[in-house]
C-alpha cells in the first residue's frame, strides 16, 4: 500500500464513538441469582468492537497494561476473525486472560490511555480479552505450550492466588518441578473465596488451574505453610531450590466500635468466604450456614464492599445499604461495579460513618447508629478527609452488617520465618523482582503491596519467576565453573 | 484426602478417630487443633488433637456428635477418607513448672486435657485431675487420664459414678484446702458454661486459670475474624491468638452468644441430613 492509499483508508474509517455494549442479565432478574452478570460478546460484536481500534503506530495501551500484553496485536487478530490466535497472543504475557478480562480495572490501566479515549469511549479492551479467552476455552481449543525438558530444579510456591499461579505457570514451562502449597481446600485465593460467582464464575478459575495441572504443576491443598511445614523446611529438608511466597493480604480490619462482636456482624472476608468458598449460598445443600439479612449494611466503598452488598442482595435481602464515610467521587470501587450495584438497587448512604451497633436479647445485631460526615481538607491520599458533623446522628434498623474496610498482612507465615524483612505494616519487603531479604525466598502480590489487584499480583509473579530462573541459572553456571576449576 | 486408620464409638455419641497425617503428627503439641471437613459439601470444624504418634504418623481426634458435621464424621469408618484436614493450628499449650496443677475436664474436654496433663506431668508437675460427665456411661478415657495424674477425681451429674455433682465443686474444695498454695495453675476445658463456672470458682483464690475456647471457625488462620472473642476487653481471634486464654479475662456470655448464631440453620441442616440418610 502506498502512503497515499494508507491515508485514504484511514480517512474512510469512521469511528463509532461508543463501545459496543456487552449483553448482560436484566438487573431485576439478576439481583436474585448468582449467575454471571454480563454474557460476553458474540463473535460478531467482538469483531465490530475490534474494528474500532485504529491501530496506533505508537500504542499507549501496551504500557498501560501491567503485564504489557500486545493489545493491538490481539485486537487485530479478532478483527480478522482469528479468535484463537488472539487468545494465544494474550497468553504470551498473561496466563489468566479469562479472569483478567473480567476483573481487571481496565478503565484505569489500558483503556484510560487508549487514543480513542481522547475524543470517544476507548476500545473495550477488557471485553475483547474476555471474549478471546472464552472463545478458546468454550471451543476446547486450548493448547498446552511447549515445555523445556526437566532441569532437575524444584520450586515451592506458597499460596495459589493469582501471584502464585503465575509463578507456577511461568516456571513449569521452563522445565522446573513446581509444587503449590495452599492453605484452603480449593485453589485460586481471592479469585475463589473473595470475588463472587456472579462476577467471576468459579468454573473459570478451576479451568485455569486445571490448565496448570495439565502442564505438570502439583497442588498440595490444606497446607498452612508456617504451621504444617515451614519455609525453612521447604528449602533445607525438602530440597526446593527456591520458594515464592504469594499468601495475599488475609487479615480483616474491624471498625473498633461497640457492638461489633454481635452475631450477624461479619468481616467481608468471612461473609464472602462463607458464601463463595464454602458455598453457603447453596445452604442447606452445602453445610456451611450464613446469616441472611433483610436489611443489610455494608460498611466501606471498595470492590469488596460492592461484592458483599450484591451477594447479600442475592441471598434475599430487601434493602442493602452501602455505608461510606466519604462522597461518591471518592468511592474506591470500579465505576462498573458501582454502576452494577446501583442498577441492582443497592442504596448508597454516603458521608455516613457507623459509630455503634446494638443487639437483641439473643446477641444478634438489630440496629446501627451512624454519624453524618462532611468533606474537609484533602489528606495524604489526596482525597478530601471526612469530618464528623457535630451532633448529627441517625440509626438504621438492620439484621446483617458486613465490614469491608480493607485489611492488613496476615502474620501467620511471616512470623514463622527468621531473617525475613517486613515493613511497619507487616508486609514483606521485596525488590522489583520480588527478591526478599531471606536467601532463595521471593514474594509478590498482596503480601508485598497490601491489597491491590489481580493483574498487579500476576505482574509481580511474572517478574519473580523470571528472576528465580535467572538466579538459579546463574548459580548453576557458577557452580559448574567452580566444579571445573576444582577438578 | 486423609485416610481414617481407626474409628470407634467410645461411649454413646463420642467417637475416637485415628488419622494418617504424618506432617501434622510430626509437629503436633498439646493444645493444637485441626480443621476437619468430612466431605466436599461439608463445613470446616475445629477439633483438638487429643493424641499423636510421631512414629506411625497418626493423630487421634475425639468428638461428640452435636450436629451435622460431627454426625457425618461419626458415620465414616476406617479406610474411608476425610475430604480435608488442616493443621496443626493455634498456639500449643505452655508447658511450664507450676508445682501442682489442677486439670479439670468437662465432658468432651477430657480429650484436649489429656495430652496437656501428660506433658505437664512429664515436666515434673504434680497433676490433680477432675473429670466430669453427665452419667457413668458417658465417661471415657478415664484410665488414660488416671495414668497421667497423681490424683484423679471423677464426678457425674447424677452420681452414677464417682462423686455426685459438678466438676467445680471438688475444684473449690481442693483450692480451699490448698493452704500452702501449691497449685500454681488450673486448666479447665469443656463446654463454655463449665469453663465459665470453673473460672468463677478459681477467681477468688487468684489462681491462674487457662481455658480453651470453642468458637465457631471458618479458616483457622486469622483470615476471617469469625472466631473473635473478647479477652480482657480486647478483641482477639481464637484460632491464631488462642485457643487457650486466661479464663478470668474471657467474656463468657459473648462466647456463648456467638456459639448460638446459627442455631436455626444447624437444626435445619441436621434434620435434612438425617432425613437423607434415613437416620435414626
Ligand atoms: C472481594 C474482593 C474483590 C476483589 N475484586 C477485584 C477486582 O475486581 N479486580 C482486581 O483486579 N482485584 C480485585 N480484588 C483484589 C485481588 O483479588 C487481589 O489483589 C489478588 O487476588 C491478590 O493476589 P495474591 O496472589 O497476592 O493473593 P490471594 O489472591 O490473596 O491468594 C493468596 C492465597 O494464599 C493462601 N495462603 C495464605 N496463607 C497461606 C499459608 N500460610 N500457606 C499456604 N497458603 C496460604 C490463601 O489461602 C490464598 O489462596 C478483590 C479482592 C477481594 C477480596
Ligand atoms: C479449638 C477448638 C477445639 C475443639 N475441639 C473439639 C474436640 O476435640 N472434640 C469435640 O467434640 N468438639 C471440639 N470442638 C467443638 C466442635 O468444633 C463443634 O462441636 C463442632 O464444630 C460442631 O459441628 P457440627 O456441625 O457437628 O454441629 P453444629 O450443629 O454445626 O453445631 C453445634 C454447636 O457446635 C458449635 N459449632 C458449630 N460450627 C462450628 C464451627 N465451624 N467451629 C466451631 N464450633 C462450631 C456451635 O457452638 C454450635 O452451636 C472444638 C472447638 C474449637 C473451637
Ligand atoms: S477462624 Fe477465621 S479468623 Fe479464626
Amino acid at each position: 500500500m502506498s502512503g497515499n492509499e494508507k491515508k485514504a483508508k484511514k480517512e474512510k474509517k469512521k469511528i463509532i464513538p461508543k463501545k459496543n455494549p456487552m449483553p448482560e442479565q436484566d438487573p431485576k432478574v439478576r439481583r436474585h441469582n448468582f449467575e454471571e452478570v454480563p454474557y460476553g460478546y458474540t463473535p460478531e460484536l467482538a469483531q465490530k468492537e475490534a474494528e474500532r481500534c485504529i491501530m496506533c503506530k505508537k500504542p499507549l495501551c501496551i504500557d498501560g497494561c501491567p503485564v504489557n500484553i500486545d493489545i493491538p496485536g490481539f485486537i487485530k487478530m479478532i478483527a480478522e476473525g482469528d479468535y484463537v490466535g488472539a487468545a494465544r497472543k494474550i497468553k504470551e504475557e498473561n496466563c489468566l486472560p479469562a479472569i483478567c478480562g473480567r476483573v481487571c480495572p481496565q478503565e484505569t490501566q489500558c483503556e484510560i490511555v487508549c487514543t480513542l479515549a481522547k475524543k470517544f469511549e476507548p476500545v473495550a479492551i477488557g471485553r475483547l480479552e474476555r471474549f478471546a479467552a472464552d472463545y478458546e476455552r468454550d471451543n476446547n481449543l486450548i493448547e498446552l505450550p511447549k515445555k523445556l525438558p526437566p532441569n532437575g530444579r524444584k520450586i515451592a510456591v506458597v499460596g495459589s492466588g493469582p501471584a502464585g499461579l503465575t509463578v507456577a505457570g511461568d516456571l513449569i514451562v521452563l522445565g522446573y518441578e513446581v509444587t503449590i502449597y495452599e492453605a484452603f481446600h480449593k485453589p485460586g485465593g481471592v479469585l475463589m473465596y473473595g470475588i463472587p460467582e456472579f462476577r467471576l464464575p468459579k468454573k473459570i478459575v478451576e479451568e485455569e488451574v486445571d490448565y496448570l495441572k495439565k502442564l505438570g504443576v502439583t497442588l498440595e491443598f490444606n497446607q498452612v505453610i508456617g504451621k504444617s511445614i515451614t519455609v525453612d523446611e521447604l528449602l533445607k529438608d525438602m530440597g526446593y531450590n527456591a520458594v515464592f511466597i504469594g499468601v495475599g493480604a488475609g487479615l480483616p480490619s474491624f471498625l473498633g466500635i461497640p457492638g461489633e462482636e454481635l452475631g450477624g456482624v461479619y468481616s467481608a472476608n468471612e461473609y464472602l468466604t462463607r458464601s463463595n468458598l464454602m458455598k453457603a449460598f447453596l445452604f442447606p445443600e452445602y453445610d456451611t450456614p450464613i446469616v441472611r439479612g433483610r436489611t443489610v449494611c455494608v460498611v466501606g466503598g471498595g470492590n469488596v464492599a460492592m461484592d458483599a452488598a450484591r451477594t447479600a442482595l442475592r441471598l434475599g435481602a430487601e434493602n442493602v445499604y452501602i455505608v461510606y464515610r466519604r462522597s461518591r467521587t471518592e468511592l474506591p470501587a470500579r465505576e462498573e461495579e458501582i454502576h452494577h450495584a446501583e442498577e441492582e438497587g443497592i442504596i448508597f448512604k454516603l458521608l455516613t460513618n457507623p459509630v455503634e451497633m446494638y443487639g437483641d436479647e439473643r446477641g444478634m445485631v438489630k440496629r446501627i447508629k451512624c454519624q453524618e460526615m462532611e468533606l474537609g481538607e484533602p489528606d495524604e491520599s489526596g482525597r478530601r478527609r471526612p469530618v464528623p458533623k457535630e451532633g448529627c446522628y441517625f440509626t438504621i434498623d438492620t439484621d446483617l452488617v458486613i465490614i469491608a474496610i480493607g485489611g492488613q498482612a496476615n502474620p501467620l507465615l511471616t512470623k514463622s520465618m527468621q531473617g525475613l524483612e517486613l515493613n511497619k505494616w507487616g508486609n514483606i519487603v521485596a525488590d522489583e523482582n520480588g527478591r526478599t531479604s531471606a536467601e532463595r525466598v521471593w514474594a509478590g502480590g498482596d503480601i508485598v503491596t497490601g491489597s491491590a489487584t489481580v493483574i498487579e499480583a500476576m505482574g509481580a509473579g511474572k517478574k519473580a519467576a523470571a528472576d528465580i530462573h535467572k538466579y538459579l541459572s546463574d548459580k548453576e553456571k557458577q557452580e559448574s565453573v567452580s566444579w571445573k576449576v576444582s577438578n | 484426602m486423609t485416610r481414617i486408620i481407626e474409628k470407634r464409638e467410645l461411649v454413646k455419641d463420642i467417637h475416637e478417630m485415628v488419622l494418617a497425617a504424618p506432617l501434622i503428627a510430626a509437629k503436633a503439641q498439646p493444645g493444637h487443633f485441626v480443621l476437619v471437613m468430612p466431605e466436599e459439601k461439608g463445613e470446616r470444624i475445629p477439633l483438638t488433637i487429643a493424641d499423636y504418634d510421631r512414629d506411625n504418623g497418626t493423630i487421634t481426634l475425639i468428638f461428640m456428635v452435636v450436629g451435622t458435621t460431627t454426625m457425618k464424621l461419626s458415620r465414616l469408618n476406617a479406610s474411608e477418607n476425610l475430604y480435608a484436614l488442616v493443621g496443626p493450628l493455634g498456639h500449643p499449650s505452655e508447658i511450664e513448672d507450676h508445682g501442682t496443677v489442677a486439670m479439670v475436664a468437662g465432658g468432651i474436654g477430657t480429650a484436649p486435657i489429656y495430652p496437656i496433663a501428660r506433658s505437664l506431668r512429664e515436666r515434673g508437675n504434680r497433676v490433680i485431675s477432675i473429670q466430669g460427665a453427665r452419667r457413668e456411661d458417658l465417661l471415657f478415657w478415664t484410665e488414660q487420664l488416671a495414668s497421667v495424674s497423681d490424683e484423679h477425681i471423677i464426678t457425674t451429674d447424677d452420681g452414677s459414678f464417682g462423686r455426685k455433682g459438678l466438676v467445680s465443686e471438688p475444684l473449690k474444695e481442693i483450692l480451699e484446702n490448698d493452704k500452702e498454695k501449691r497449685i500454681g495453675c488450673v486448666y479447665a476445658i469443656g463446654p463454655a458454661i463449665m469453663m465459665k463456672f470453673c473460672s468463677l470458682t478459681t477467681k477468688p483464690f487468684g489462681v491462674k486459670t487457662i481455658t480453651s475456647l470453642n468458637s465457631v471457625m471458618v479458616d483457622g488462620t486469622g483470615m476471617c475474624g469469625g472466631c473473635r472473642v473478647n479477652v480482657g476487653g480486647k478483641t482477639l481471634f481464637t484460632c491464631v491468638d488462642g485457643p487457650e486464654f486466661d479464663g478470668h479475662l474471657v467474656d463468657w456470655d459473648l462466647l456463648m452468644d456467638r456459639q448460638k448464631i446459627y442455631l436455626k440453620e444447624e437444626k435445619c441442616s441436621l434434620d435434612r441430613y438425617m432425613e437423607e440418610v434415613g437416620g435414626k
